[in-house]
């Protein structure tokens, strides 16, 4: 058992670092059972309990969130390595996977046309079709077989956390080759790192210059052609990944920082058309500098060489350098860091965030200069986070809810149509992997997600994975395995439904205990 | 500080708890119109409203969009003639019958008054139908369900009697009113898990509380009873592939159907993404032409499952704002502020583009780039309340509360 006072005690001397920003914490005088602990812990920083994991957990819940801080104190086990392709994702450039894709549906068009028949139907011969998969495929390992057997459940938490605050949408034309890629060099390097690293990584991949337009934007020149300013990024970048939406920016500010990011582009798709000076794209290493990223490309014949007023500050001519100072600059804004607390906020405690923790985390983030860990251990560590109105009360995703029904069953996705077939799952319950198509990313709320719509998808995913989900999915073994996760009327009214195996269990995996986290 | 509106709604369920009453209470302030039935549908992204009612006659339009504009009527690739000053984007041309047998009427240079640029505020703001203001809990067309149900209403005389169409409730039917869900695509009428009695009896044993899942869990159920029932036979999914390209439209099309099959059934609401047209747009042809063509079958869709219900439902259809003028460098728009909206059926006096146009001059531009706001979108879902709805005073007040004096548009006039 974990006594929740001891449980603070510890956390204060990790807290002791930050001594002067936080507010000591008031603790609450409540003790809390190791297993409820672990099984909130397990929840909140990742995607729930695996087989064992409530107890092991509920040893040292402390010691438990200290790891997840650390991930690398956490390697992954060759069963799960083994199956994945980081290294084929790495070797990928993005420009020349664009280029292949646009590449492969003008023949497929001009074959058709040819033929005088409808283009090939989609099918394991099209070539658009096959070389969209082999990238897809890999990137959707990458993503779910991590959030379901990886030990840094938190890194794979914040994963999916940054890369809804930065969206990109796979569906806007050519993007689908290049999500996986996105994912693997602007996110996870430093999901767990700085926030000026994961802003100016993914303001460098070609994934973002292309979603919102910023390749195609280019500075008015006396007597220029029509092509000139688009301020859809600029847009973003201030509201969605940065200030936020009340951080005091006007909508000069919003076509001033548009002027300045103007040349921020892609390295050519065809480079067959007119002279163009753009250097050749070479492979880049996931974790390396955040803007060296492959693919882009700082066009200074297109940039607007005016000088620029943004943020009360006048902004001299210098080139590529304009957007990189906004970038710095935007990264270390207090109305960042307020925005960015709110968002975890709201994402690890609850669907309202509470003001006075919002303010603490923006503290700690600026005394850290962005450094995300720092900020999560304060939250971990805060009373609220803790807080027995708080505990069990976020309604999950789509995406974490059913994560969370195969980690309960220990299942694993044995191979492409086990993956396909999840990736179908939560595009049926409408949440489909790196498939939000505005920038704001998936909503995280109960307001969001819970209708009866959505009920009625996970009672029909649970009844599918309780048919097939092998001894680990029966319902003793999850009544066994799930503890607190379980209410007392499931428990009963799957012990009465043993008789049909599948229904006991599908009750215990849609059951109300599993719906929220 | 932010105002706290009046809660009308609040008091006559105090009244109801404490039996003051309610009915007499509510008689007197004006029930809602027994059968009138409203469809929202929300362009979500900012829908080019000036390509798809064009404003020809304004030189100022073609001037600014050199590549993108529609050309006037009787060019080639030109707008459907409208009147003499605006013109129907030709790929929208499914909606022209509505327009001429006076069923359809446009709102030109409507919107908020709300001057954000933002997507995600702007839409929010129309949702909850309080522009400026953050903290309203529900939304407007929950607020309205309220409203039609009656306070102190029991869950089974609410049943149905609001529907979303899609996975995510939206922010516009979030509130205290009970939301029937309608899912997009084949899944509404596949069968699954629920249709099995002894699974469909053991969840309903699970979810028997009061709590918000159980209501939910229930609520599945019951719409799952009715929707099978009423769309087993001719569902538009029985002969028609998964084609996205025509998701739409079989969604509209079961959506009119199970209206006209179910009197219950009285506002539902339909989101429909992909108007962010920020780059290549195109004109008579492209993108944006590609989205109208798809919006107006859809619309087609729905007004023909309706039927003879189209004469009470009012097809109310917004978007979050407009865009700018002048065309961006990159072949597309950038957010703006005026827009067009549009009623279709209901008994809407068509025919018409209503609202008035303040002119595409500079000076006459809101912010100098972008085309005015001169009725607040606010006016035209009052014109829906009260002449659809017979809502009065304090009623509509409850749905559109903080609203500023009521300037009535005309749309039923």
């Amino acid at each position: 058992m974990v006594r929740r006072r001891r449980w603070l005690q510890g956390a204060a001397g990790a807290c002791a670092g930050i001594g002067a920003v936080g507010a000591p914490a008031v603790h609450a005088r409540t003790e809390l059972r190791g297993d409820v602990a672990a099984a909130h812990a397990l929840n909140r920083l990742g995607y729930g309990p695996r087989p064992g994991d409530i107890s092991a957990v509920g040893a040292d819940a402390r010691g438990w969130i200290e790891q997840q801080l650390q991930p690398p104190s956490q390697p992954l086990p060759a069963s799960l390595a083994s199956r994945l392709r980081d290294a084929e994702i790495a070797a990928q450039d993005p420009v020349a996977s664009m280029r292949e894709l646009s590449l492969r549906i003008q023949q497929n068009q001009a074959a058709a046309s040819a033929a005088s028949a409808a283009p090939q139907p989609p099918g394991p011969d099209n070539p658009v079709a096959a070389y969209v998969r082999q990238h897809q495929i890999p990137a959707a390992e990458s993503r779910l077989l991590r959030a379901l057997e990886s030990p840094r459940q938190l890194e794979e938490a914040m994963v999916d956390f940054w890369f809804n605050h930065f969206n990109v949408f796979q569906g806007k034309n050519l993007m689908r080759v290049i999500v996986g890629h996105y994912e693997h060099f602007a996110i996870r390097p430093y999901a767990m790192g700085r926030f000026r690293d994961l802003l100016v990584a993914t303001a460098h991949h070609p994934a973002m210059l292309y979603y919102l337009d910023n390749w195609q934007s280019v500075g008015a020149r006396p007597g220029g052609g029509p092509r000139g300013l688009n301020e859809n990024y600029a847009r973003e970048l201030m509201e969605l990944h940065t200030l936020g939406v009340d951080g005091g920016y006007t909508q000069q500010d919003v076509t001033e920082l548009a002027r300045m990011l103007t040349g921020w582009t892609i390295i050519p798709l065809r480079l067959a058309g007119p002279r163009l000076d753009a250097p050749e794209s070479a492979p880049g290493t996931p974790g390396g500098p955040a803007d060296a990223m492959p693919g882009y490309w700082f066009n200074d014949r297109v940039h607007d060489r005016g000088e620029k007023r943004w943020l009360g500050r006048v902004v001299r001519p210098q080139g590529r350098a304009e957007g990189e100072q906004a970038l710095e600059q935007l990264a270390r804004h207090p109305a960042t860091a307020r925005h960015v607390s709110r968002k975890l906020v709201q994402y690890f405690v609850a669907d309202e965030p509470d003001a006075a923790l919002v303010d603490r985390l923006a503290r700690v983030f600026l005394a850290e200069d962005g450094q995300i860990v720092p900020v999560l251990r304060a939250l971990f560590e805060s009373d609220a986070f803790w807080a027995p109105q708080h505990r069990g009360a976020k309604f999950k995703t789509p995406y974490h809810y059913a994560l969370s029904a195969l980690r309960a069953c220990g299942a694993t996705l044995p191979g492409r149509p086990a993956v396909l077939g999840l990736s179908g799952s939560l595009a049926a319950q409408g949440m489909p992997l790196y498939g939000c198509a505005t920038p704001d990313g998936w909503r995280n709320t109960e307001s969001a997600w819970l209708n009866p719509d959505a009920m009625s998808k996970r009672i029909q995913f649970a009844t599918q994975l309780a048919g097939r989900a092998g001894p680990g999915g029966d319902a003793d073994t999850l009544l066994g395995q799930l503890g607190p996760l379980v209410t007392p009327a499931t428990r009963t009214l799957a012990v009465e439904s043993s008789a049909d195996r599948t229904l006991a269990s599908a009750l215990v995996l849609a059951g109300p205990g599993m719906m929220r986290r | 500080m932010t105002p706290s509106y009046p809660t009308r709604r609040a008091l006559l369920q105090a009244a109801a708890l404490t039996g003051l009453g309610s009915i007499g209470l509510a008689r007197a302030q004006g029930r809602p119109r027994g059968d009138a039935r409203l469809v929202v549908v929300l362009l979500r992204g900012a829908m080019d409203g000036l390509s798809l009612v064009v404003p020809h006659a304004d030189p100022a339009y073609a001037e600014a969009r050199p590549t993108i504009a529609i050309p006037r009527p009787g060019e080639a690739d030109g707008a459907l003639p409208l009147d003499d000053h605006y013109g129907l984007h030709p790929a929208f041309a499914a909606m022209q019958p509505y327009w001429t047998s006076g069923r359809l009427a446009f709102v030109h240079a409507s919107g908020s008054p709300d001057p954000t640029r933002s997507h995600f505020d702007a839409q929010d703001y129309l949702e909850s139908a309080t522009p400026g203001r953050k903290s309203t809990a529900d939304g407007w067309l929950n607020r309205l369900a309220a409203e039609i149900a009656g306070p102190g209403a029991r869950p089974e005389a609410q049943r149905l009697l609001a529907l979303n169409v899609g996975p995510t409730m939206p922010r516009i039917l979030t509130g205290e009113a009970a939301v029937a869900s309608l899912a997009s695509g084949n899944a509404a009428v596949t069968p699954g898990a629920l249709d099995d009695p002894a699974t469909a009896a053991a969840f309903a044993r699970l979810y028997a509380g009061d709590d918000r899942l159980s209501l939910a869990v229930r609520e599945a159920a019951a719409t799952r009873r009715d929707i099978m029932g009423n769309l087993a036979s001719d569902d538009p999914s029985a002969d028609r592939g998964a084609l996205s390209l025509v998701g739409l439209a079989r969604d509209t099309a079961r959506l009119g159907a199970l209206m006209q099959r179910d009197a219950r059934i009285r506002l539902a609401f339909v989101p429909v993404g992909g108007w962010d047209t920020h780059a290549n747009q195109g004109a008579a042809k492209g993108q944006l032409a590609n989205r109208f063509r798809l919006l107006a079958e859809a619309l087609d869709a729905l007004a023909a499952g309706l039927g003879d219900q189209l004469a009470r439902t009012s097809i109310l259809v917004m978007s979050e704002f407009g865009r700018t003028l002048r065309q961006n460098g990159t072949g597309g728009t950038d957010h703006g502020h005026g827009n067009v909206a549009f009623v279709l059926g209901g008994g809407v006096r068509g025919g018409r583009v209503l609202g008035a146009w303040p002119g595409l001059d500079r000076s006459a531009l809101y912010e100098g780039r972008d085309l005015a706001v001169t009725t607040d979108f606010r006016d035209i879902i009052g014109d829906v309340l009260e002449r659809g709805f017979r809502l009065r005073d304090a009623a509509l007040a409850d749905v559109l509360p903080g609203m500023p004096a009521r300037r009535p548009v005309g749309l039923y006039a």
